[in-house]
């Protein structure tokens, strides 16, 4: 199956207009010596059978096992009517709105997911979406230089080491130091969590007044769905606020596609990275949305673009928008809170010598076992639950350290029985 | 039309939330937002009026001829996104991969990111595959940072990367964040690479050289052989840019061709949706002198299953995971129902429908080359130009058509260009109406250009002040 129109006898009619005699012969460009002969692809197969074989596969990854699974991202409640609304064919098969007349729709949608995310941030511009939350770090990072033209930058130990090694690897060759600590001193920018990876909660308002005197940016990492609660990037001061967007109504995926969130000040808007979407008139007057401020794009301004960026994540944006669309101001709260109450409810039920940090924490929190945290998932496993991330397996603790996420789907008696698995497992 | 945020009503919910079954409990006032969220408080029913409204306010291939230049507008078949919603897939998380105890919760995802990487390296004529690079631009980054720690690793002096006048703008962007310095080489007349421009720009300076084959002029490079050589003669890395691969895949591999990177857009080549600017993905091939930079963690197969492991030289990390997984899940299961006919077809095709397009409107519209062209053909709107008629309005009159517009004004090379793009999944039937309705908007272009000016008129806004947008810099709803 192709999905190929055209008939055979169309194609003879065809190649006869275009004066050539076969198929073949449109390729006579190409070398004799480089074609390749048929390619060694499995068989074909019918609409059916790809599904029974997908299917299968799918299955073997175990999705019905209990998961207190996070760094950074998180198994929330996701509403139908988003899959509904995105899988829109004139959503979900149309290109870049470079053609502003035929895409209102989507401009529109970027518009709104703009002053969405400007309103739960505080901040004044948002971009219309990168990849993930991690090379949305890079990007931050990238325009900071740009802005402060210092090539040194200031990472927090708690940064998602995920977050770290993207930075790291995206500008290896760029000759920047990216460095552990938050000393604003000299740095093009400071970068940020809250909540931290290990969950733990700060406000940054007074790092943001030490950055603004050094000179630097303050770079905020945050979590979306935090921010129905929690005190928001704009409220601290921070220049540029990155998130990932997967907790806004997008699954988690086996990775991707995710949602990479970058909001800024006005000052900073022709630095940003990205497309961007504001509103004007038509000839008649009538509201309309275009891309704007073009030139600082790749198609534009070629090597001397902002980014090299050019597909995003739009259609995620779409989602994340959606969401927020139908938690309202109310509902995102409520999530945000029961996210908090949940976590400190677990926290009660376990060990108080067991807690790592002692500190405010979001949906997220650090148990220090009396043994291995590999063991400890290991024995959970059989009792069909994800315990959480060990640390160490991500490059950020000690081998007994365990990540622990709760999100509003967890139940008390889930949360009750995890407690009681994890005492008996960690003393058997 | 209405934003979401003037439908807004105090009160009105979309979703309900389970009560709070756990004592309740608030963090310190200090650590807690005191501003306003501001969000639409609507009901689901608003919600889903809303962006249904909105979406009829777009044209996606579902519901028009899409005949973008380079971006590969075929149609995405509905089965794809089936699968890609199984529950195994869709819900499955990332972290199961970061610990060595999980991973037999995850085989089947294991399994089918190792089995598109072959296929995609036996397409492509590639060694090894990464699927990490999100999307097309982000796998030149990485394929470029690749090349760049392979000459680290030789400690050749390398700083330049060669890019053609007729490349995508990601190409010398691309390259400039890899921390190269981007030389133009400016294309022939006939439009193909300028030879004696490219062998005096090929130094011992230069790290690699960028193409895409066939290039944005819709025409295949016929001596990339002999410059791939001059090429690797003073070990500079050929990158091969997949965004045209639509053109010859299936019969004819960019390793063969002597490339040693490439990235191919899943999304041009392999069907999966747009999503209106996003997600894609670019995963990208190496042949066995880059293979050791890859990024980690790599999939690999053992007796006991699926398993990890990091290259030994890997550059890092390009994304948190394995890419956009889903877009993965749906080019795997488009690879797997062509099979190696079926996309020897999709090339035929793909070639066969831009030829006749360019034959029936060369006439019309002068096209830039000379000859037969492959995926896509460019044409230009120069002769109207004498009549006040641009590129840019036989865009906005196709839209009132009910087509949508060509790519306009790329490839930078030619002047008023119209560089279309049909692709294989278009009839004849939608090629004649197509090319009906460019004959006929020649004509008026001719007889009475106002008609062209004043397009569209039948899309929901006219044409747009984007002056005034740039200007006041309307970004996000001020009330």
């Amino acid at each position: 199956m192709s999905w190929i129109a055209n008939t055979e006898d169309e194609q003879r009619e065809m190649l006869r207009r275009i004066g050539a005699s076969s198929l073949e012969d449109l390729f006579t460009v190409i070398p004799e010596e480089v074609r390749s002969g048929r390619l060694a692809l499995p068989g074909s197969m019918s609409e059916f059978a790809i599904r029974e074989h997908c299917a299968e596969l799918a299955k073997k990854n175990d999705t019905s096992l209990v998961s207190f699974l996070g760094g950074g991202y998180y198994d929330h409640f996701i509403p139908a009517a988003i899959d509904a609304l995105v899988s829109r064919g004139e959503f979900l098969t149309a290109y870049t709105p470079y053609q502003a007349e035929c895409a209102q729709g989507t401009l529109q949608a970027i518009y709104e997911y703009q002053t969405a995310i400007c309103r739960l941030t505080d901040m004044e511009f948002a971009n219309a979406s990168l990849y993930d939350g991690g090379t949305a770090v890079f990007e931050a990072t990238t325009m900071a230089v740009r802005i402060t033209n210092r090539r040194r930058i200031q990472c927090s130990p708690t940064l998602n080491p995920i977050y770290r090694r993207l930075l790291e690897t995206h500008t290896f060759n760029l000759g920047l130091q990216i460095q552990t600590g938050v000393d604003p001193v000299g740095a093009a920018c400071v970068i940020v969590q809250n909540p931290s990876f290990r969950g733990t909660v700060s406000d940054y308002t007074d790092l943001a007044q030490r950055c603004h005197e050094a000179g630097a940016l303050l770079v905020v990492v945050f979590n979306p769905v935090s921010l129905g609660l929690l005190k928001t990037p704009g409220e601290m001061g921070a220049d540029i606020a990155v998130a990932e967007g997967q907790s806004l109504g997008i699954p988690l995926s086996f990775g991707g596609p995710y949602l990479g969130i970058l909001a800024t000040k006005r000052e900073y808007v022709r630095k940003m990275p990205g497309r961007l979407a504001a509103a004007t008139v038509d000839h008649k007057g009538l509201r309309g949305f275009v891309l704007t401020l073009q030139a600082r794009e790749q198609h534009i301004r070629r090597e001397k673009a902002m980014s090299n960026i050019c597909s995003n994540e739009a259609l995620c944006a779409l989602r994340a928008l959606i969401y927020l669309c139908l938690l309202g101001p109310q509902g995102l709260k409520e999530v945000a809170h029961q996210c908090y109450a949940k976590t400190e409810y677990l926290k009660r039920l376990l060990p108080a010598e067991w807690l790592a940090d002692n500190a405010t924490t979001f949906n997220e929190f650090v148990v220090r076992l009396p043994i291995s945290a590999d063991q400890v998932v290991e024995r959970m496993l059989t009792r069909g639950i994800v315990a959480g991330l060990p640390l160490h397996s991500v490059g950020a603790g000690e081998p007994t350290e365990l990540l622990i996420a709760v999100t509003e789907k967890k139940t008390r008696g889930q949360l009750e029985f995890f407690a009681q698995s994890l005492r008996e497992v960690v003393c058997s | 039309m209405q934003l979401i945020f003037e439908l807004s009503k105090k009160g009105r919910r979309g979703v309900q939330i389970d009560p709070l079954d756990v004592p309740d409990v608030s963090p310190p006032s200090h650590l807690c937002r005191h501003t306003d969220l501001r969000l639409p408080e609507v009901t689901e029913l608003d919600v889903v009026r809303h962006f249904t409204r909105l979406s009829r306010r777009n044209f996606g291939v579902d519901t028009n001829f899409y005949p973008l230049g380079s971006c590969t507008m075929k149609y995405n078949p509905k089965v794809m996104d089936r699968i890609a919603a199984e529950p195994g897939f869709a819900q499955l998380h990332p972290h199961l991969s970061s610990c060595p105890a999980f991973l037999k919760e995850c085989q089947g995802a294991l399994a089918l990111i190792y089995h598109l990487e072959r296929l995609l390296a036996e397409i492509g004529g590639m060694d090894a595959v990464t699927l990490q690079p999100i999307a097309g631009a982000h796998g030149e980054l990485t394929g470029t940072l690749l090349i760049a720690a392979y000459h680290k690793d030789k400690r050749n002096e390398k700083d330049l990367v060669l890019v053609p006048d007729s490349a995508h703008g990601t190409n010398p962007a691309s390259a400039a964040i890899a921390g190269f310095k981007v030389v133009e080489v400016p294309s022939a007349p006939d439009g193909t690479l300028d030879r004696e421009a490219f062998r005096a720009a090929l130094t011992e300076r230069v790290a690699a050289v960028m193409l895409t084959c066939p290039n944005t002029h819709g025409l295949f490079e016929p001596a990339v052989q002999q410059i791939a050589e001059m090429a690797h003669a003073v070990d500079a890395l050929m990158y091969y840019d997949g965004a045209n691969l639509n053109a010859i895949v299936g019969r004819c591999r960019p390793g063969d061709l002597g490339f040693d990177v490439m990235h191919f857009n899943l999304h041009k080549t392999f069907a999966t949706p747009h999503g209106m600017g996003g997600p894609g993905a670019g995963p990208v091939g190496v042949n066995e002198k880059l293979a050791p930079y890859l990024p980690g963690p790599r999939v690999t197969k053992t007796e006991e299953g699926y398993e990890l492991s990091e290259p030994i030289k890997s550059i890092g990390k390009i994304a948190p995971f394995f890419g956009n997984f889903l877009v993965a899940v749906r080019a795997y299961a488009y690879i797997r129902m062509l099979g190696a006919e079926g996309l020897e077809a999709v090339s035929a095709n793909a070639v066969l429908n831009a030829n006749y397009v360019l034959s029936r409107l060369r006439e019309y519209f002068p096209p830039a080359f000379q000859g037969n062209c492959m995926h896509e053909c460019v044409l230009s709107a120069v002769p109207f130009l004498q009549h006040g008629v641009k590129a840019l309005d036989f865009a906005k009159a196709l839209l009132d058509k009910g087509f949508h517009a060509p790519t306009v004004y790329f490839p930078l090379t030619v002047k008023e260009s119209l560089m279309i793009e049909p692709t294989e999944t278009e009839s004849r039937d939608t090629l004649d109406a197509f090319c009906d309705a460019m004959i006929e908007l020649a004509r008026d272009a001719s007889e009475s250009p106002e008609k062209l000016h004043a397009a569209p008129t039948t899309t929901p806004v006219g044409r747009l002040d984007e002056v005034r947008a740039a200007r006041e810099l309307n970004c996000i709803y001020p009330a």
